[in-house]
């Protein structure tokens, strides 16, 4: 028999698991350039998340609610431990803190309006207050950042809360770049630098250090507003419970707490996907830190990243949160990613869904640009409509599930409405795996 | 003069008070007594009016301040005028950590040492001092000008933007991207504004200056380290 090798079986080809296409390509990119991944956005890789609980609902054992027409109180007062003037909001979704600059003037405006029509509030972020920004916005927290850009005492007054940041979950423990692409003259002035250079946002505060420096600091920013406005502390997805009791301690009236698929501007993808906690490891941690402390509801807790839907809402709620916060999903709203612009975004070298150079201003959306053509793009009146839409749609689901459990105010949801997919989201949210009253870490019981 | 004693005066009455003088106020002189290191004094102040404080204070004295002159017959605690807007605030003592700290406009005087950061991330103000300053001074410095009559400690200047630093005495070390700079005749005239300002005893001719080499202004691999 003629011995044939090309006929004869193979191995076939593996991809490694470990040094997978993606990771490859990365290895290749740093050689050639020597610089490491920036993006926007938060973490993309899988992590334990709200999809991997699920609500009860009622039975005999539960009395529903009417889905459509029995009340199911969505309203929150946030700032009620200190503040003159707690901020009452119509729906528990407020808009997170996204810079001017970031993203575009137009941009910050539809958020004002979203925010505005739908009864919630919306934040400045780093680089400062603009007119239209608090021109549109009925309610508007202003961030308290390290780069202090654009701080000045006349905005704090004008501002209906402010909001001390500590950290975010994109980065925790890290700080922020704006590149040069995005400094415009008007960019550039409010910041005090030059037109056209990396801006770097400072990774802690200049003027204080630890929870008793951050206290002293509170207390000259009431003094300065005197005591009217309440006064949030936003940390990330780290070490949820002595954060939120430390941030409790220097005087928060409101803790914010951003898990790592909350966003940023820009910041190293080696940061996003390796720092920080998801989501639905922190809030459980959260809450026992301010029932710890007897402060729980009297400090009302918000919590963002990566929340997309009205049951991550209710979920969040049931949870022990008193509000949520969205940032990637309002932009979103406003067309960020729409495959209606597939084309640019694969002159960008991307595709829609997946763009995440918000840092270099080339938005197909208009929206994270600072190019006029590119932000002419977005109408801020529509784009204030569609968020508007969007945070109704939320509210509506999240209700729909509070009657379903039985709950005629949305805080009114507890843990005992949810069981866990997963042993890790059980283990996250401290409620049972589905099908048992167990979940791993419950007091008095053994794995 | 209206005369505030902080041993019968709650912190917020006395801030309300100040905060309440309008532009055209004919109350222009306070003092207040019996400061004992309280946190918070004379903070978002937004007058012309000269406030004078009889001690020493805690932390943020002059907080973003606006228009007012403040005067303090003492040391201060950390992020005296912190970001301020514009007036002056004269220390007669000492200062502690960051003085001045992001501060857009107005002038520091302080007439003793001021510690570490001082003039941390500041954005227009002038600072002058009399005697000397701490490590990391003028760290990310973006605009304005810091005066240093004495001498410098570790890492001034570090990851300074554009503003300007005179130091007459000696600088202990540099931070990254900020290096000694040529004092040309403008420079001599803007340190002679600021040492006339500043009430200091000293010749322009004796300060070197230092800024920005501009290498960090934009991202590069080779400074990354």
């Amino acid at each position: 028999m003629k011995d044939d090798h090309t006929s004869a079986p193979r191995t076939v080809p593996i991809q490694s698991a470990t040094f997978s296409n993606p990771v490859n390509a990365e290895i290749r990119r740093a050689a050639a350039t020597g610089i490491y991944d920036i993006r926007g956005g938060g973490a993309k890789r899988k992590v334990p998340h709200f999809d991997d609980l699920l609500f009860l609902g009622a039975s005999i054992s539960r009395y529903p609610l009417e889905g459509y027409r029995e009340a199911c109180d969505t309203s929150v007062t946030l700032g009620t431990r200190y503040a003159k003037n707690p901020i009452k909001l119509d729906i528990p979704i407020t808009i997170a803190g996204m810079s001017f600059g970031a993203l575009s003037g137009a941009a910050k405006e539809a958020l004002g309006r979203g925010a505005t029509l739908a009864g919630t509030s919306t934040t400045t972020g780093d680089g400062g207050m603009t007119p239209e920004e608090r021109g549109h916005s009925k309610t508007l927290v202003y961030q308290y950042l390290p780069s202090r850009y654009g701080m000045n005492p006349d905005d704090l007054r004008r501002a209906d809360a402010i909001e001390v940041v500590v950290g975010q979950g994109a980065k925790p423990g890290g700080g922020g770049m704006l590149l040069g692409q995005k400094i415009t003259d008007r960019v550039a002035n409010m910041r005090n630098l030059p037109k056209g250079i990396d801006q770097r946002s400072a990774c802690r505060h200049p003027d204080w250090t630890g929870p008793d420096d951050l206290e002293i600091k509170i207390l000259e920013l009431r003094e300065i507003t005197g005591w009217k406005v309440p006064i949030y502390i936003k940390v990330g997805g780290a070490r949820p419970y002595f954060d939120t009791t430390l941030a409790v301690k220097a005087g928060a009236d409101v803790v914010v707490l951003d898990g790592m698929q909350g966003g940023t501007a820009a910041t190293q993808d080696v940061f996003i996907e390796n720092v920080g906690m998801p989501t639905l490891a922190c809030i459980r941690e959260a809450v026992r830190a301010l029932e710890d402390l007897g402060m729980h509801r009297e400090v009302q807790l918000i919590v963002s990243g990566g929340i997309r839907t009205g049951a991550d809402v209710a979920k969040c709620m049931a949870l022990g949160a008193d509000a949520v916060s969205i940032g990637t999903a309002a932009l979103i709203a406003l067309g960020d990613n729409d495959p209606k612009w597939e084309a640019e975004y694969q002159k960008l070298g991307t595709t829609a869904g997946a763009y995440d150079d918000w840092h270099e201003g080339n938005d197909p959306a208009g929206i994270s640009t600072q190019n006029p053509d590119l932000a002419s793009r977005l109408d801020p009146v529509e784009g204030g409509r569609r968020l508007r839409n969007y945070l109704k749609v939320m509210t509506l689901e999240a209700q729909t599930i509070a009657r379903a459990c039985g709950k005629n105010k949305l805080h009114n949801l507890e843990p005992e409405d949810l069981c866990a997919l997963t042993m890790e989201a059980a283990a996250m949210a401290k409620v049972p795996l589905a099908g048992t009253d167990w979940w791993p870490g419950k007091p008095g019981t053994t794995f | 003069m209206q005369t505030i004693d902080m041993a019968n005066t709650p912190l917020r009455d006395l801030n309300a008070t100040l905060q309440a003088q309008a532009e055209a106020t004919n109350q222009t002189a306070w003092e207040i007594v019996n400061p004992k290191g309280s946190h918070a004094i004379a903070v978002g102040l937004d007058a012309e009016i000269e406030v004078t404080v009889k001690g020493s204070t805690g932390y943020y004295c002059g907080g973003m301040n606006k228009l007012a002159t403040i005067n303090v017959h003492g040391s201060v605690g950390p992020g005296v005028a912190e970001n301020m807007m514009s007036g002056t605030v004269i220390i007669d003592g000492d200062a502690s950590q960051y003085a001045g700290a992001t501060g857009h406009g107005g002038t520091l005087i302080i007439k003793g040492n001021a510690s570490s950061r001082c003039g941390i991330s500041m954005k227009g103000i002038d600072i002058i001092v009399h005697g000397n300053v701490g490590h990391m001074s003028a760290f990310m410095a973006q605009s304005g000008n810091l005066v240093v009559c004495g001498d410098a400690g570790d890492a001034l200047g570090d990851s300074i933007y554009e503003a300007r630093l005179f130091v007459r005495g000696s600088v202990k070390s540099l931070g990254a991207d900020c290096i000694e700079k040529d004092m040309r005749p403008e420079h001599i005239a803007l340190l002679t504004d600021l040492l006339e300002r500043g009430g200091c005893d000293a010749k322009p001719e004796e300060f070197k200056r230092y800024g920005s080499a501009r290498q960090l202004y934009n991202f590069n691999i080779d400074n990354a380290y």
